[in-house]
This record gives structure tokens, C-alpha cells and sequence, in this order.
């Protein structure tokens, strides 16, 4: 039996504007679920069940009232642990933010507030958002819902581990690399990045800033238009946030695909990619065809080049974000006899592994002597992968692919080798270089019983073509496995 | 073949204190990742403009109208150590001989 943690978003929506079910009942099914599930996943690092009851019952109320409220009114949500929220400790993952208490919340949290999401926690992650696989966190890693030695993907694991499970019925996560999209994936839910700059990074936790973009794991399509809705909008917060209003994303998503034309990206389908994750893509592109979408083959010939680019740019700009870890204001402080010894000690003591690679890496790529070799090629690689979508929009209105080359692979896999973890982000990245939007959904499972996400990338500002094309093939493949974790729960 | 780096170097420039053991483990790692990374090098792109952001913007304003702050005890509750109203650090300046 279903329990109502299990609905998606506009379905316990619904029940509860038809009296069905209240807020509570709600928030209490997502509860329960997380004390029964948690050992196994450890998708949270801090729980909120006394605000969440607390949010929910003044839906209930306002709902009693004969209120009108917005559509993510009630819905228990989970935020990733880079996004800042008053009073509730935010850690990055991170040892060095362990006691952190933000004295603000971040925009995309405070506008779900305002409009009465209902919090249950702050989930696990990859330190500062650094990693592919959720086993970077500081605080141990996140385990797959659908294999429990596998990892959920990364860096936002937690909040797709928690969505698969039911934990939450929808997440937040920000994807910099592929970091909302590649977990969705190993995951089996819907990962949404939107065009960058949609929604407000005002108080998401800095990582790479011109590629930070807030983004959804929901169960379906239809709640990522519905939660991406709510979260989208010019914040005077952000300089980098686009000026345009929010706009309502479930608009025209039944329109169909019939007429769209859908370039296929063929050479990411070749080596590299497991057999399981090419059948499934390419019964996704049959699917699509027989569903009235033009397929055509299309390529960006400069995606060889993006993922070292990335590898430059987005570690150039952690090393300068991450330079605010000083021990000063906030967060752990180590010993020592004067200001510089007390920083190198206390950042030494407070980063792991990855964060300390990025930062290094960042540090050389921006010294003197090597900028433009490094950084500045980067950034001029970056125009060329910008150019290249140019170039595929004239001919089509999507690009598809798998979103990992990969399904979940076994935790502890490439623990000892960061550049083959970095490679998990292959096909994610171009798009957060482009600053385009784009999905992973569904398109079913592997012969080992994982799921396969299949990529659709769109033109800036496009997300309705993206959601619509995304909607019409998960009506039509109609996906309900659900991780064999649950068998054994829900009554 | 890997990029030969002084590891040390980058290191003190990147404000962090390493054990040996983790100064051995980061340069090896970290020119094995530069040798992919140098693969930028490759493309010819002289005469192409650098991007630092996706979404072009130019002149960002925002309405120059106060709003509230943090209040001092709030912008202090995070600090490791503070005398009074003041974050308080371990000395800047040495002391003269």
C-alpha cells in the first residue's frame, strides 16, 4: 500500500484541498518514513520534525480557513545542506561549518516558506558540494536507496536518496557540475537544473559561483515544474539573478512532443558508456520518435574539452570562495600563535580531502605565471562550448543523452582516484558551462535492477520545452519500480 | 605525463597547513588531474573572447533603499572567540624584540 509519503507533490496536494488527508497526516508519513529508513541511508545530517509539524499544522489551519494556497503548501520538503536557513544548522558537509547556525535563510527556502512548504531536514551532501558519489561528506556518506552498497551520486546524494525513499516527498539540491542530475540518475527520480540564474543563489553556500544553480529532485515532472515554479524569480539579493518574474512551469507541459525536434548527441553513446545505460537511452530515443519528436543526430564538438575546462574553472572559483574559511567570523578555529598559523591550521584541520584538491588546484590554476594557460584557456574553452549550443539550437530545440555513463557504482569504487570520479560528470557539465537547462528523468532500469537517467538539455530560459518533452515520455514509459528498500516498509 | 608542481608552494599560497604524508598524496594526485586539465591547452583559441559567466550582464543595480542588517549579537553568534563586540583573533602584528 501506498502511504501518503509516497504520493508526489500534486497528489498530496490534491487530497488535501479535497479534506481528505491533512498537513500533519502528511509530515507524520514522511517522519515515520525517515525514522524507519535513515539507518540504512543517513540522507540527513539535521532533522526538523518540530518545525515541520509546527509548518504543518498552520497549512491545516489556513487550509480550514478555506485559504487558497500555493501548490507546494504542506508538501514535506528537504533542503541540501549548502542552502542557508535561519536558526537550523547548515554545514556544507563540512567539519569546518560543524556548528553552524546562519542568522538568514536563503531565498529559494524562504520564498517556499512563505509559501507553506513544510521542512522535515538538511540533507547529507558532498563537502561544500565537491564530489560525485555523497562519500565526501564529512559525516559519512549517503547509501542508494536501490542498492545499499552502492552511492546515490552526488554531490546533492542525500536529497535524492531521500526523495527515492520517501523521506521527503520532494529536495532541493544545486547542481554545479551535474550535481542535481547525475544522483537522479543512480536515484531513479527527476533531477531539474534550471537556466542559471532562475532561481536566487542568495544564501546558497558558494562553491563556483558563475555555475551554482539551485535545482529539484521530485518523483515526477509535473512536481518539478510545480516546485521549480516556486522557487524561481528575479532576487535583488543576487546580482547574478535574471530580471524576469517567476512564471508557472505545468503550464503546457501536456502539449506533447509531436514536431519538436530532438538532436541526439551519438558520440555519447559509444565507449565509455555501460551497455545497460545505452539500451535504455536508446529505447528512450525510439519512444520519443513514435511519439511524433524528430530525431536527428547532433554534436558539441567542444565537449571533449569542457570537462578539463570545468575542472579549471570551478576549482578557480572555490579557491576564491572558500577563501572566507579563515576561522574569524565563523566555524572551526584550530590554535595557534599568530593569525596566519591559526588560518593554515585551522583550514588544514577543517576541509577534507576533496575540498583541500579543489582549492590547491584552483590556487595553481589562478598563480602567477600560469593564469592564462590555465584559467584564462578555460574560460575561452567555455565560449567555445557556449558556440557549439549556439550552433545545435539552429537545428534542434533539445539535446539528448544519458545523464552518467554510468548506473550507481559500489561505494568505495573510486574513492582513491579523483579523476575517474571527476568523469562521472562528463555529460552533465556542458550544460552548466552553457548555463542552459536541463533534466534527467527516469527511463528505467538496468539488468541489475538500477536505474538510468536520460538527459534532455534545452536553450536558456527554455525549461517549458525541456519539462514538457520530459513529461511526455515518462506519461508514456510510465515508470513505477520502486527501490527494494521499500518492500520490506510500507504496510 | 603528470604536471610536476611545488606542492608546497601552493600550499602556503592556498592558506593550508598539510602533513607531509598528505603534501606527497596531493601532488601526485594533483598532476595527474593538470595533465588532463593541460588538454584546454590543445584547443586554438586566440582569437576567442573569454566567458566568466553564462548569462551575459552588464551594470547590475539594485534600488539604494536601507533595509535592516544583522544585529550586532546575531552577526556574533557564529565566532569562534569574541571580547565584547568584537571577533577576537590571535595577534596580527608582532611585538617588537
Amino acid at each position: 500500500m501506498t502511504e501518503l509519503c509516497d504520493l508526489t507533490g500534486h497528489e498530496l496536494a490534491g487530497k488535501l484541498r479535497a479534506g481528505e488527508v491533512s498537513a500533519v497526516d502528511g509530515v507524520e508519513s514522511s517522519l515515520s518514513r525517515i525514522e524507519a529508513t535513515e539507518p540504512s541511508l543517513h540522507a540527513f545530517l539535521a532533522r526538523s520534525a518540530d518545525l515541520a509539524r509546527e509548518q504543518a499544522r498552520a497549512v491545516d489551519d489556513r487550509l480550514a480557513a478555506g485559504d487558497d494556497l500555493p501548490p507546494v503548501a504542506g508538501i514535506p520538503l528537504a533542503l541540501k545542506d549548502v542552502l542557508t536557513t535561519r536558526g537550523i544548522t547548515t554545514t556544507c558537509g563540512s567539519r569546518i561549518l560543524e556548528t553552524y547556525v546562519p542568522p538568514y535563510d536563503s531565498t529559494v527556502w524562504a520564498r517556499l516558506r512563505e509559501a507553506g512548504s513544510v521542512l522535515v531536514g538538511k540533507t547529507n551532501c558532498d563537502e561544500f558540494a565537491m564530489g560525485s558519489s555523497n562519500e565526501n561528506s564529512a559525516f559519512g556518506p549517503v547509501h542508494n536507496a536501490w542498492d545499499l552498497d552502492r552511492v546515490p551520486g552526488g554531490s546533492s546524494g542525500g536529497s535524492a536518496a531521500a526523495v527515492a525513499a520517501g523521506q521527503a516527498v520532494w529536495a532541493l539540491g544545486t547542481d554545479t557540475g551535474g550535481s542535481v542530475r547525475q544522483p537522479a540518475a543512480l536515484s531513479g527520480v527527476v533531477g531539474m537544473k534550471p537556466t542559471y540564474g532562475r532561481p536566487s543563489r542568495y544564501g546558497l553556500i558558494a562553491f563556483a559561483s558563475s555555475l551554482d544553480t539551485v535545482s529539484t529532485f521530485t518523483r515526477d515532472v509535473r512536481d518539478a515544474a510545480t516546485l521549480l515554479s516556486a522557487i524561481v524569480g528575479h532576487d535583488p539579493l543576487d546580482a547574478t539573478s535574471i530580471q524576469r518574474p517567476a512564471e508557472d512551469y505545468t503550464e503546457g507541459l501536456e502539449q506533447g512532443v509531436d514536431g519538436l525536434r530532438i538532436g541526439v548527441l551519438r558520440d555519447w553513446l559509444g565507449e565509455g558508456v555501460e551497455p545497460g545505460v545505452r539500451d535504455r537511452v536508446e529505447e528512450a530515443i525510439q519512444r520519443l520518435e513514435g511519439l511524433g519528436a524528430k530525431i536527428g543526430e547532433a554534436t558539441l564538438p567542444h565537449a571533449d574539452y569542457a570537462l578539463s575546462a570545468y575542472y579549471l574553472i570551478a576549482p578557480a572559483e572555490c579557491s576564491s570562495n572558500l577563501a572566507r574559511y579563515d576561522g574569524v567570523r565563523y566555524g572551526h578555529r584550530a590554535e595557534g600563535a599568530n593569525v596566519v598559523e591559526m588560518m593554515m591550521r585551522t583550514r588544514g584541520e577543517g576541509f577534507g580531502d576533496e575540498v583541500k584538491r579543489r582549492i590547491m588546484l584552483g590556487t595553481y590554476a589562478l598563480s602567477a605565471g600560469y593564469y592564462e594557460a590555465y584559467y584564462g584557456q578555460a574560460q575561452k574553452v567555455r565560449t567555445l562550448v557556449l558556440r557549439d549550443f549556439e550552433a545545435a539550437w539552429q537545428e534542434f530545440d533539445l539535446l539528448l543523452s544519458p545523464t552518467s555513463p554510468t548506473v550507481a557504482f559500489p561505494l568505495g569504487a573510486k574513492a582513491d582516484d579523483p579523476l575517474a570520479m571527476y568523469l562521472s560528470d562528463v555529460y552533465t557539465i556542458p550544460a552548466n558551462l552553457a548555463g542552459v537547462p536541463a533534466v534527467s528523468v527516469p527511463c528505467g532500469l538496468d539488468d541489475q535492477g538500477l536505474p538510468v537517467g536520460l538527459q534532455l538539455m534545452g536553450r536558456a530560459l527554455d525549461e517549458a520545452t525541456v519539462l514538457r518533452a520530459a513529461y511526455a515520455f515518462e506519461q508514456d514509459l510510465g515508470f513505477d519500480a520502486r527501490p527494494p528498500l521499500l518492500e520490506g516498509i510500507a504496510s | 605525463m603528470p604536471v610536476e608542481i611545488d606542492i608546497e608552494h601552493v600550499a602556503r599560497l592556498a592558506r593550508l597547513a598539510l602533513t607531509p604524508e598528505e603534501l606527497e598524496r596531493f601532488r601526485e594526485q594533483l598532476g595527474v588531474i593538470l595533465e588532463h586539465a593541460e588538454r584546454v591547452t590543445e584547443v586554438a583559441a586566440e582569437a576567442v573572447p573569454a566567458t566568466a559567466h553564462p548569462i551575459p550582464m552588464a551594470n547590475v543595480f539594485r534600488p539604494d533603499e536601507p533595509r535592516d542588517g544583522l544585529g550586532r549579537d546575531e552577526a556574533l553568534a557564529n565566532a569562534p572567540d569574541r571580547e565584547g563586540d568584537f571577533f577576537k583573533v590571535p595577534p596580527i602584528v608582532e611585538e617588537p624584540e
